[in-house]
């Protein structure tokens, strides 16, 4: 799926790398602890949360994540922001709630991680 | 290739800025050419530790030593040590604040993600004194 793809399933606004909008994206991780989701490791995958801090996209950017997914309306601040578009994160801000973005996510054929190894 | 020694000051009072370490050294491995695997090991074991320094113990020091065979990373704080080593290395277990939770961190995943993404790991913590962990990748 390319982000392109997310951003329309989730009627998201892009807030910055909307050049890397064709990129596409594997799987996905929900959630508002980081360190849940440093233990999920995945290629090329998209991020969603309902937190909005600079260790949000630092996670990513560990995590060679392409995107990250703000949900329930949450706007990162400028700095946010320009750690991102220097680190070629796509951020994409969505209206909806993480748990009905992550089920369209998935009814769209989009993996998670497939649980503990 | 010699062996790169990186050294790195973790300020203890700005959240904001913790993992910039981190970066760096993802930065600098990205440029040496080494395989992403390796590169996102060593990336996550350290931010990781990092991010464990900033919220649990003021801050610290970082060594890195980059070498073909293998990645070396030294962590050290002066902060309350770990009282009961076994339990931290437990997932989901933490001492962490609601105020740290709030943060994004706190989960109990952080020593347990550092094993994971380690080949080796030695903690050495005396409670009053501090922290330091040693951490190897290797690299083939």
């Amino acid at each position: 799926m390319t982000v392109n793809e997310i951003k329309s399933i989730l009627a998201a606004d892009v807030l910055c790398c909307e050049c890397l909008l064709e990129n596409d994206v594997l799987s996905a991780c929900g959630s508002d602890m980081m360190s849940d989701v440093l233990a999920f490791a995945k290629e090329q995958a998209v991020l969603l949360t309902g937190l909005v801090n600079p260790q949000v996209v630092r996670t990513a950017e560990m995590m060679d994540m392409k995107c990250i997914v703000f949900v329930r309306g949450k706007h990162p601040e400028e700095d946010i922001v320009t750690l991102a578009k220097d680190r070629n994160i796509i951020l994409l801000c969505t209206d909806l709630e993480m748990f009905t973005s992550c089920g369209l996510l998935f009814a769209h054929g989009l993996q998670g991680g497939g649980g503990k190894k | 290739m010699s062996i790169l020694k990186l050294h790195f000051k973790v300020d203890g009072s700005d959240f904001t800025r913790a993992g910039e370490a981190s970066g760096e050294v993802k930065k600098i491995l990205k440029e040496l050419g080494f395989n992403p695997d390796v590169i996102r090991n060593v990336s996550i074991a350290m931010y990781e530790g990092e991010i464990n320094m900033v919220i649990h113990a003021g801050g610290g020091e970082i060594d890195v030593e980059i070498s073909p065979e293998v990645i070396s990373i030294v962590l050290t704080d002066r902060g309350p040590g770990i009282e009961d080593v076994a339990l931290a290395m437990k997932e989901g277990y933490s001492t962490a604040s609601d105020n740290i939770r709030s943060l994004g961190f706190g989960a109990g995943m952080g020593l347990p993600n550092i094993k994971k993404y380690t080949d080796e790991m030695v903690i050495d913590t005396k409670v009053g004194a501090g922290t330091v962990i040693r951490l190897k990748v290797f690299v083939t």
